[in-house]
């Protein structure tokens, strides 16, 4: 069974905003909603690093747990999606979230006034796969085509990856067995105390 | 198929979508095991996600209607592969293009955004005039009769050379062909293009040291370099998806060093950094060639065989000892003896530069010192070496190639007497009839005294359109002033001197914007009357070729059908001849569908003519054939590996030798020997003669894999192969058509083809030259820029004299560098690109998903520079050049510049000193997101050999608003 990941190679990403402006055309995003935000540490500055962050459609996810009206659920596929119908956009997912990933509507509603959105790993929500009504709602759902998340597809540098978990943990390892002669991944320093 | 339950979602058990019998899991598992091959076979390409189809979507949609059309994006030089999803004729997704070799189906903000241009919203919608100050609508059959008769009636007082036809480098090759063509018969070579304030300092220069002014080799080669070399080129920002190829090639081991004033996001991912104040890379480069020789790492064999010249330069080189190359500079001796040993070790290196470098009054002594380092080290010709020089726009290589130029007719032929009858022979009109459009009135200065007509001398370009308008008439080579401007697809906020800018708009008696926004032009200034509208359509409402930086050429499929009532270009420049009487001319052997031209046959008219740097190779039916099969091609090599296109190179990258029959498989490297030049390989051209001084430009013992000719040659003629004994290869029709001829001028193509069966390069084998006689520095020289902030080494590297008359206006240099600015503005000015926004960025910030990930103009400042002015970040500040042009913009406190320099991005516009002119855009059209243009405040200064615009080096000062 798959579980659905996305990893982002920090060595990779130029902070180009393909993936938000992907996520952004193929969704209809209204204004205001960012689905996905590429974030930059140390902007201008030796060491500067870029991170694409959405949904990490985490195992136990923190948003489901805090729920009061019980509205995510999590796919075979291991996606965390939520119903609309149900949320009553009161931010405690917000909270909750350690990436910042639930969304509140600024101008025109996404579906409905005041509910939260968020990045669906392109996979819909509760309404029948592909039909008009998921989409004004949740967007496309490639996933039902048997696409992956147009984000990581369209990623400039092929730095952000969506799919198994497996898979592309296994090709981001392959990225760092090759570039083993430069440690400079990012979280390295930290996670082995290594000195540049 | 109802909607799900509660239950089934919980479980995510999705039974029963659209259509199909395979349900979502087995389809993962099946995309699950095409991404486990792919992760064996290696690194990347990661072409594993699935391929998409209109049959697939039909799926798993039901949807049976849509279909799916390929195109190019059209925001910069790498050619990135759009598949266009298409329902009813409206552009409803946007697939990611895996096939194609240059993207593998990526795509940066922009490119992943070009949906937006079906959706067109704030587009110009029909045309369009300004009636005492208010935007009143019209039809097109009225635009084109009431712009025609005032055009006409300037021409009749004025003479042909007092109307400004600029062109754009986001036309198609066969839009900016016609461009061209239309400014010849109208009777002037006042036309242009973005590539004048691009990198004409590039194509000068570097045409002027090895024969072609063009990237030698392709952002896909960067896999197999050991070095790269970034200078003044932030490609993380300005060519996103060529960032793919560089990361490649540094985790095959590159070594990347970024060299800018600027700490960009292409420096965050460099092996070393090089901060170097903005104008001063010859100096610094003369500093790497300082250590390379002192320490004896270049190429000496290589020099010997390949390079004139080296010997010349050696001298001035050794002026620049490396605590002359700090002071100038600002880099320490260490990080420049660092960069040198870096290249030395690692060959084959490549240099990337960009606008950063050629920006400059002394662009051209920028781009030539890049070449000769290059040359030094041996590494052009090589894969993994080269010039790799990244284009700005989509098209500006194709443009520059064939397309609206103030100085050449297409294919670089330039603007003598043999040029245009060559045209005139191609185009199948009359040479003297051509001639009669022009001026014939009186002769002109042609820049050194000598007096010409206005058909030889090149025209005013779009950096100095402003003075073709101001400057006193009495001081042009040209009758009159201009008294009015077409421009096709270029925005006005490029271009420096904003308030004169504003001033000669006010003076014009008719300005006509052809665009498919209303651009920066319509607004900025304070006209009433006489300004029209015409709404031209994207390059997704028309077909034709377009050229990437690799000089590889591909096809566009109409997405759509052009939107509102707008027009494609080539439409548009007929209607207009057809006005002017010389439509028949014009399009004598190009067949017309209605009132639309075809585009297979404009640019089977370009196969016709352009031997100079073989676009004639490619015709519309081999380009179609190579962009249908993108698949089939190696994503290093960019050979195809069989499938019918079997050992082509992707895109046919010029030169494309001989007529399209004869197959050749197009050149992916320039100057590369290693190779038959019927395989793509090639020398360096016999472009400057055979001999200089009595010493021979021609290759010592170097020459093409199998060259029936072990040693240097010139560039082949009809004489030449009488010489060689191989006049009786050509067949009896092409004799006729070869005598008297060369392999530019040959249309039947016999003396390319017969050079090349024997391995020779038509154009000769030279050794390219590291001094430029025709210059007027042949030896690359250090200036200090016009403003500089630096005014103690002005002394030591003065600017040139003022000069009378080149390109048919006085220039200034000294006159300009006398003052001392720097105690008043002490601050350098320099601008560039941001990721989401494009050119003059009309189109970008009109565009919905990209205007609100850039929502301000702002002004990057140290905060060291800050303190000093009081200015907090996302404070308003002022920000004036010392020519008094001043724009309010937010302050953005940040390190990545570094003290006493400031920088902007330049792809603001809709306000005008202060004041935000969202009033003035015809209803529905003003961008989401205006700003002020940053040229409003950049200052004079151009290049003397091609009219560069010096804004990567002007002056500033900057107080709270």
């Amino acid at each position: 069974m798959a579980r659905m990941k996305f990893l982002c190679d920090v060595e990779r990403c130029i902070e180009c905003n393909g993936c938000v402006t992907a996520c952004n055309s193929e969704h209809d995003v209204p204004w205001g909603i960012n689905r996905r935000r590429v974030v930059t540490f140390n902007d201008g500055e030796a060491g500067e690093k870029s991170i694409s962050v959405a949904c990490m459609h985490c195992t136990d996810a923190p948003c489901a747990a805090v729920c009061p009206v019980d509205c995510f659920y999590t796919t075979d596929d291991g996606i965390v999606l939520h119903d609309k119908d149900l949320c009553i956009g009161c931010g405690y997912c917000f909270y909750a979230c350690p990436f910042g990933a639930p969304q509140y509507p600024q101008e025109s509603a996404f579906g409905m006034r005041g509910k939260m959105d968020k990045c669906t790993f392109c996979a819909g929500g509760p309404p029948q796969d592909n039909s008009q009504a998921e989409f004004e709602q949740y967007g496309r759902n490639r996933i039902a085509e048997g696409k992956l998340p147009l984000c990581a597809e369209m990623c400039a540098t092929k730095a952000l990856l969506a799919g198994d978990g497996e898979l592309i943990s296994g090709i981001y390892r392959e990225r760092v067995m090759k570039r083993d002669s430069r440690p400079d991944t990012w979280g390295w320093q930290k996670a082995y105390n290594f000195k540049s | 198929m109802g909607k799900k339950n509660r239950a089934n979602r919980k479980t995510g058990v999705s039974k029963g979508r659209g259509a199909g019998n395979m349900d979502r899991r087995t389809f993962l598992r099946r995309s699950g095991l095409s991404l486990g091959g792919a992760a064996v076979a290696g690194m990347l390409p990661f072409s594993y996600m699935q391929k998409a189809s209109a049959r697939e979507k039909e799926k798993f949609t039901g949807q049976t209607d849509i279909e799916i059309r390929h195109t190019i994006c059209t925001h910069c030089s790498v050619g990135c592969g759009v598949l266009a999803e298409v329902q009813n004729g409206v552009w409803i997704g946007q697939e990611p293009d895996f096939d194609s070799p240059f993207n593998l189906g990526s795509h940066c903000a922009k490119g992943a955004s070009v949906r937006d241009h079906g959706l067109g919203d704030r587009r110009v919608k029909y045309p369009m005039k300004l009636v005492d100050g208010k935007w009143k609508r019209m039809s097109w059959d009225q635009a084109i009769s009431e712009i025609g008769d005032k055009l006409l009636k300037i021409r009749d007082t004025s003479g042909p050379d007092a109307v400004f036809w600029c062109g754009s480098s986001k036309a198609s090759n066969e839009g900016a062909y016609l461009q061209r063509k239309f400014a010849a018969f109208w009777g002037t070579n006042n036309c242009d293009h973005q590539a004048r304030i691009c990198h004409s300092t590039t194509v000068a220069g570097v045409a002027n040291t090895w024969g072609y002014g063009a990237m030698t080799n392709s952002y896909n080669d960067m896999h197999n370099s050991k070095a790269m070399l970034f200078i003044g080129s932030n490609a993380a920002e300005a060519h996103p998806v060529a960032m793919q190829h560089v990361l490649r090639g540094k985790e095959n081991g590159a070594v990347m060093i970024v060299v800018d004033p600027r700490f960009t996001r292409t420096a965050a991912h460099a092996d070393q950094y090089v901060r170097l104040r903005p104008g001063t890379d010859v100096a610094f480069i003369w500093g790497l060639l300082w250590h390379i020789f002192k320490n004896g790492w270049e190429d000496k064999e290589y020099i010997r065989q390949r390079v004139y010249g080296m010997d010349e330069v050696r001298p001035e080189i050794e002026k620049w000892s490396p605590d002359v190359v700090t002071d100038v500079t600002g880099v320490p001796e260490e990080q420049v003896f660092q960069v040198a040993k870096t290249m030395a070790d690692n060959r084959p290196g490549t240099i990337v530069w960009c606008m950063g470098g050629t920006q400059h009054h002394t662009g051209n002594n920028n781009t030539r010192a890049y070449c000769i380092f290059q040359l030094a080290l041996g590494n052009i010709g090589v894969s993994g070496g080269g010039a790799n020089i990244f284009r700005g726009h989509d098209n500006v290589q194709g443009a520059t190639d064939i397309g609206p130029n103030s100085h050449t007719l297409p294919g670089y032929y330039g603007l003598t007497e043999g040029a245009w009858k060559h045209w005139a022979r191609v185009w199948d009109v009359a040479y003297e009839w051509l001639k009669s459009r022009f001026d014939l009135s009186q002769q002109y200065d042609s820049g050194d005294g000598k007096p010409a007509y206005t058909m030889n001398i090149p025209g005013i370009p779009v950096s100095r359109w402003i003075d073709g308008v101001l400057e006193n008439k009495t001081n042009l080579s040209q009758k009159d002033n201009f008294r009015a401007v077409f421009f096709q697809g270029h925005a006005c906020n490029s271009q420096t001197r904003g308030p004169e800018m504003k001033q000669a708009l006010e003076k014009l008696e008719l300005v006509v914007i052809s665009d498919p926004y209303p651009t920066h032009m319509a607004v900025m200034s304070d006209r009433k009357n006489d300004t029209y509208l015409l709404p031209t359509s994207t390059q997704f409402e028309t077909y034709g070729s377009v050229t990437a930086s690799n000089r590889s050429i591909q096809w566009r499929e109409k997405v759509i059908e052009p939107l509102f009532e707008s027009l494609p270009d080539h439409v548009i420049l007929y209607k207009l001849a057809k006005k002017f009487g010389f439509a028949d001319q014009m399009f004598k052997h190009i067949k017309i569908n209605g009132e639309e031209p075809l585009i297979e046959d404009v640019l089977r008219e370009v196969n016709r003519g352009t031997w100079t740097i073989g676009y004639t190779g490619q015709s519309p039916e081999r380009i179609k054939l190579h962009t249908q099969h993108r698949g089939t091609f190696n994503t290093t090599t960019l050979k195809a590996e069989g499938g019918p296109l079997d050992g082509e190179y992707y895109g046919l990258p010029w030169p494309c030798w001989g007529p399209p029959e004869m197959k050749h498989p197009g050149t992916p490297l320039l100057y590369d020997p290693s190779l038959p030049v019927a395989q793509g390989g090639l020398t360096f051209r016999a472009r400057f003669g055979v001999e200089r001084d009595g010493v021979s430009l021609l290759a010592d013992n170097s020459y093409s894999r199998g060259s029936d000719i072990k040693d240097g040659y010139p560039e082949f003629s009809a004489d030449m192969l009488k010489q060689l004994g191989w006049w009786d290869d050509l067949t009896a029709d092409e004799k006729i058509e070869a005598e008297g001829k060369n392999w530019k001028t040959d249309l039947s193509g016999g003396i390319q083809r017969v050079a090349i069966e024997h391995g020779c390069a038509p154009f000769g084998n030279a050794k390219a030259r590291c001094v430029v006689w025709t210059f007027p520095d042949p030896v690359p020289l250090h200036r200090e820029p016009l403003y500089t902030p630096r005014y103690d080494l002005v002394s030591r590297y003065p600017t040139y004299a003022d000069r009378k008359s080149l390109w048919r206006l006085p220039n200034r240099y000294q006159s300009i560098q006398a003052t001392d600015y720097s105690r008043e503005f002490p601050i350098v000015f320099i601008s560039g690109r941001l990721v989401e926004y494009e050119g003059g960025g009309e189109e970008t910030r009109s565009n919905r998903w990209l205007a609100k990930l850039q929502p301000d103009m702002f002004a990057e400042i140290n905060p060291k520079d800050a303190n000093t002015a009081g200015i907090k970040d996302k404070d308003w500040v002022w920000l004036e050049g010392p020519e008094g042009g001043r724009i309010k913009v937010r302050a953005m406190v940040t390190r990545r510049v570094m003290p006493g320099v400031t920088w902007t991005p330049f792809h603001f516009g809709g306000w005008f000193q202060g004041k935000d002119l969202v009033d003035r855009y015809p209803e529905g059209t003003a961008p989401y997101v205006r700003g002020e243009a940053c040229n409003t405040a950049t200052t004079y200064g151009y290049d003397p050999v091609t009219q560069m615009q010096e804004t990567k080096a002007t002056l500033c000062r900057i107080q709270r608003a």
